[in-house]
C-alpha cells in the first residue's frame, strides 16, 4: 500500500500488442484526462513492451502528460510475473492516486496480481468512474475527491459504487467500449520517463509454446449503425431479414445472447454484458426483449429504435422510437421504404 | 501431493429478485448453491488428480452453511474439504478473501496446483484466483480451456481476446478455468454417502494466525458504498401500427429519421 497522495497522477496501464495500443487503453486515456482535470493533477501512462517508442508518442497524443516506458526484449509477450513486478516498482516509486486497467484478458490477469502485491483494493469491470465526496456517517469523517468506481454485479441486476478511501492507489479495471474514444491531438507534448528493466529468463516462469489469433470478422465497435436481432427473429434462416436491413443501411448485424445461443448468428456479433459494448449513432433492436445484460451493452447508443410485438417489452424503456409490431412485417416495410428513397 | 480447489457458495442468481424500493437483492427464499463456474474447476481437479495420483481438497470461505457447498464438491468426487469460517471474515473483498485462502493453502502445505473458477456469479470480479497467486508468490494462468500436467510442469491453453495461446508453466501454480474445459460430472451415490459422513474441519482466523482487523469489512481496501438498480428510461416516441397502411406510414417516418442519423 502506498500513502494517500492527493498530488498523485492518474495512471492508465497502456496495453499493447506488437506495438499497437489496445482500444480499451486509449478509451481509458480519455476518461483519465477528465478525472485528472477535475483533481488538478497530471495523467500518466505505463507502457511495457519490447520496442514501443511509437506507441509512447501516441499515448501523448491521446492525453498522457508522462509516459512511463519500460522496454526489454523479454517484455515482448505479456507475462503476469514480469509485468506485475515492474508495475509494483513504479507504483511504489511514483505513488499515483489512481491506476486504471482495461478489463481485457491481460488487464483482468494483471490488475489483481498488482493489487495484492501493493496491498491496495481493486474494483472489477467498472462501467463508469466519477470523482466524488464520501462521508462516513458514523464518525462524520469526510473524504473529498475520491474515485467512485461504478460496476454491475449479480449478473447485471445491480450497480454498485465502490471506493477506497485509505488504501491507495485507487485501482480499477474498466470494461471495453464503455468510455468514448478520445480524439488524438498530434501536437500535444508530453514527457517520456524510461523505466530501467532488468529481467532474465529466470524471471519468466511461463513459457509460450504457441499463439493463435484469428482476425476479427466483425467490428461492432467501429460501426456507426448496428441492426441487432434477438430470439424473436425465430430462426437462422429468418435472420436473413436482419442481414438485409443491415446491408441496405451499411450497418453491421448485432445480436442478443439468446439469438447467439440459439445459433442464429456467430458469437462475435453478441452485444451486451458478456458480448461487446457498443455506442453507435443508430441501434436498431428487433425481437430483443431488452434484458439488463443486453441493455448494458447498447443503452449509450445515440438513437435507438426498437421493434417488438410486446408493447411492454423492457427494450422500449431505452428506445427513442418504438415500433410495436411483428418484425416480419416491419423489417421488409422498412427495407422497402429505405430503398424507395435512394 | 494435493490439488486444491477454492469454491464459493453463492445465491442462485437465476432466481434472484430485486426489491424495487430499496434496490437490494432479496436473499430470502433464494437457494444457496456452489458457484456454477466452480463446478468446472472441481471437474478439472478430479480429472488431473486421476491422471497423477494426487489428492483433491476443496476450500470454501463463508458462513457455516458453506459446508453444504463443500459436501456437494465431495459428492462429485473431491477427496477432502475444509471450511474457512470466522465472524471476522465477513464482508471481505477480493483482496482479503484471497489473503485468507492463501493462508489456508499455506497451512495445507504441500500442493501442486490450485484451481479456481473463472469468476463467482455474484461478486463477479474474477480477482480471487490471481490474488491467491500473488499472496503465495507463485505463477498464475487465467482463462484456461485445456490443462494437462506432466513431470512437474503443466501445459495449458489460455483464451485471449481473439484466439488462444498455449503455455507451459512450472508447478506449483494457480489456474483459473473456463466452461470449455470439461463437462462437470454429476454427484454419485457413493460420493453423496461419503459427503454426508465426512468430517469437515472449520479453520478460524486464530487457527490460521490471521489478525481479525486485517480481513473482513475492516481489513478490506474496497468499500461498497451504494447499490442501485440499473435504470434508463427515455421519453419514447411511439409508432404503433395497427394496420398495414399505418405500418407503412410509421416506417416511412422512421426511414426519414434513419437517413438523418445515418
Ligand atoms: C451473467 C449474464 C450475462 C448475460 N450477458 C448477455 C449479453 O451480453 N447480451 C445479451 O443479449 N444477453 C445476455 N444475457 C442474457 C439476457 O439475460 C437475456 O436472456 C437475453 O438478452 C434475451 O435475449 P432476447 O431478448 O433475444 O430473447 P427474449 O428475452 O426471449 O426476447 C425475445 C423478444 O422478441 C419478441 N418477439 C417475438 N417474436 C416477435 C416478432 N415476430 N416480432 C417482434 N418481436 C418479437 C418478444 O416479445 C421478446 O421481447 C446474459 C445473462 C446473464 C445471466
Ligand atoms: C455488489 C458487490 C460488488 C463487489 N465488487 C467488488 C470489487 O469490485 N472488488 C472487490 O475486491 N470485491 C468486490 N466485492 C466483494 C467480493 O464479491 C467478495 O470479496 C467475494 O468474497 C469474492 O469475490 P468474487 O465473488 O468476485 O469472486 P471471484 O474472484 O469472481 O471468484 C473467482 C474464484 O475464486 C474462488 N473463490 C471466490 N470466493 C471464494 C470463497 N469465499 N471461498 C473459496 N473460494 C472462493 C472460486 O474458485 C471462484 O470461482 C463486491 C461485492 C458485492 C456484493
Amino acid at each position: 500500500m502506498i500513502k494517500v497522495n492527493k498530488e498523485g497522477q492518474v495512471w492508465v496501464f497502456a496495453e499493447q500488442h506488437l506495438g499497437k495500443i489496445e482500444d480499451t487503453s486509449l478509451e481509458l486515456m480519455g476518461r483519465a484526462r477528465e478525472l485528472a482535470n477535475k483533481l488538478g493533477v497530471q495523467v500518466g501512462a505505463v507502457l511495457l513492451g519490447s520496442s514501443v517508442k511509437n506507441a509512447a508518442d501516441m499515448l501523448v497524443h491521446y492525453g498522457a502528460d508522462t509516459v512511463y516506458m519500460g522496454e526489454h526484449p523479454l517484455l515482448e509477450h505479456y507475462q503476469t510475473s514480469s509485468y506485475s513486478k515492474i508495475l509494483y516498482d513504479v507504483i511504489q516509486k511514483y505513488e499515483p492516486q489512481i491506476m486504471l486497467f482495461g478489463a481485457t484478458p491481460v488487464g483482468r490477469d494483471l490488475a489483481p496480481h498488482v493489487a495484492s502485491a501493493v496491498k491496495a483494493g481493486l474494483t472489477a469491470d467498472c462501467t463508469d468512474l466519477q470523482i466524488g465526496r464520501h462521508e462516513i456517517k458514523k464518525t462524520g469523517e469526510v473524504y473529498d475527491n475520491l474515485l467512485f468506481q461504478i460496476r454491475p454485479a449479480f449478473g447485471g441486476n445491480i450497480i454498485a459504487t465502490i471506493i477506497n478511501y485509505d488504501r491507495w492507489p485507487q485501482m480499477a479495471t474498466v470494461r471495453e467500449g464503455v468510455m468514448p474514444m478520445p480524439e488524438p491531438d498530434g501536437r500535444r507534448k508530453g514527457g517520456i520517463v524510461e523505466i530501467k528493466v532488468s529481467l532474465s529468463h529466470a524471471d519468466l516462469v511461463v513459457e509460450i509454446l504457441d499463439e493463435h489469433r484469428r482476425d476479427k470478422t466483425v467490428n461492432l465497435k467501429a460501426s456507426r449503425i448496428i441492426v441487432a436481432g434477438g430470439a424473436g427473429v425465430g430462426s437462422r434462416e429468418n435472420f436473413r431479414l436482419i442481414w438485409d436491413l443491415a446491408n441496405c443501411l451499411g450497418a453491421v448485424p448485432g445480436a442478443s445472447r439468446a439469438a447467439v445461443d440459439l445459433g442464429f448468428i456467430d458469437r462475435d456479433h453478441q452485444v451486451g454484458q458478456t458480448g461487446t459494448t457498443v455506442r453507435p449513432s443508430l441501434y436498431i433492436a428487433a425481437g430483443i426483449s431488452g434484458a439488463v445484460q443486453h441493455q448494458a451493452g447498447m443503452s449509450d447508443s445515440k438513437k435507438i429504435i426498437a421493434i417488438n410485438n410486446d408493447p411492454d417489452a423492457p427494450i422500449f424503456n431505452v428506445a427513442h422510437y418504438k415500433i410495436v409490431g411483428d418484425l416480419n412485417e416491419v423489417i421488409p416495410a422498412m427495407i422497402k421504404a429505405i430503398k424507395e428513397k435512394v | 501431493m494435493n490439488i486444491i480447489v477454492p469454491i464459493k457458495q453463492v445465491p442462485d442468481i437465476r432466481n434472484v429478485r430485486m426489491d424495487e424500493k430499496t434496490g437490494t437483492v432479496i436473499r430470502e427464499g433464494v437457494e444457496a448453491i456452489v458457484n456454477p463456474l466452480d463446478l468446472y474447476a472441481i471437474e478439472t481437479a478430479i480429472r488431473l488428480a486421476g491422471s497423477c495420483g494426487a489428492k483433491t481438497i476443496a476450500l470454501s470461505m463463508g458462513p457455516a452453511k458453506a459446508a453444504d457447498a463443500l459436501r456437494e464438491a465431495v459428492s462429485m468426487g473431491i477427496d477432502e474439504a475444509v471450511l474457512l469460517s470466522d465472524k471476522c471474515f465477513a464482508g471481505s473483498d477480493t483482496w482479503a478473501t484471497s489473503y485468507v485462502l492463501s493462508e489456508a493453502v499455506k497451512r495445507i502445505g504441500s500442493y501442486t496446483i490450485i484451481i479456481c473458477g473463472e469468476r463467482a456469479v455474484d461478486g463477479d470480479t474474477g480477482q480471487v484466483g490471481p490474488g491467491i497467486a500473488a499472496w503465495l508468490d507463485i505463477p498464475v494462468l487465467t482463462y484456461l480451456s485445456k490443462v494437462s500436467i506432466n513431470e512437474g510442469s503443466c501445459t495449458v491453453r489460455r483464451l485471449i481476446e481473439d484466439g488462444y495461446e498455449s503455455l507451459s508453466c512450472s508447478m506449483p501454480c494457480v489456474l483459473t478455468v473456463v466452461k470449455e474445459i470439461a463437462e462437470p460430472g454429476l454427484p454419485t451415490l457413493r460420493g453423496k454417502k461419503r459427503a454426508k459422513n465426512l468430517d469437515i474441519p472449520t479453520w478460524t482466523a486464530e487457527y490460521l494466525g490471521i489478525k481479525p482487523e486485517s480481513v473482513g469489512l475492516k481489513g478490506s481496501p474496497t468499500r461498497v458504498v451504494k447499490i442501485d438498480r440499473p435504470k434508463v428510461s427515455r421519453q419514447c416516441r411511439i409508432e404503433k401500427p395497427r394496420s398495414e397502411t399505418k405500418t407503412a406510414a410509421a416506417v416511412k417516418a422512421l426511414a426519414e429519421k434513419l437517413r438523418e442519423t445515418a
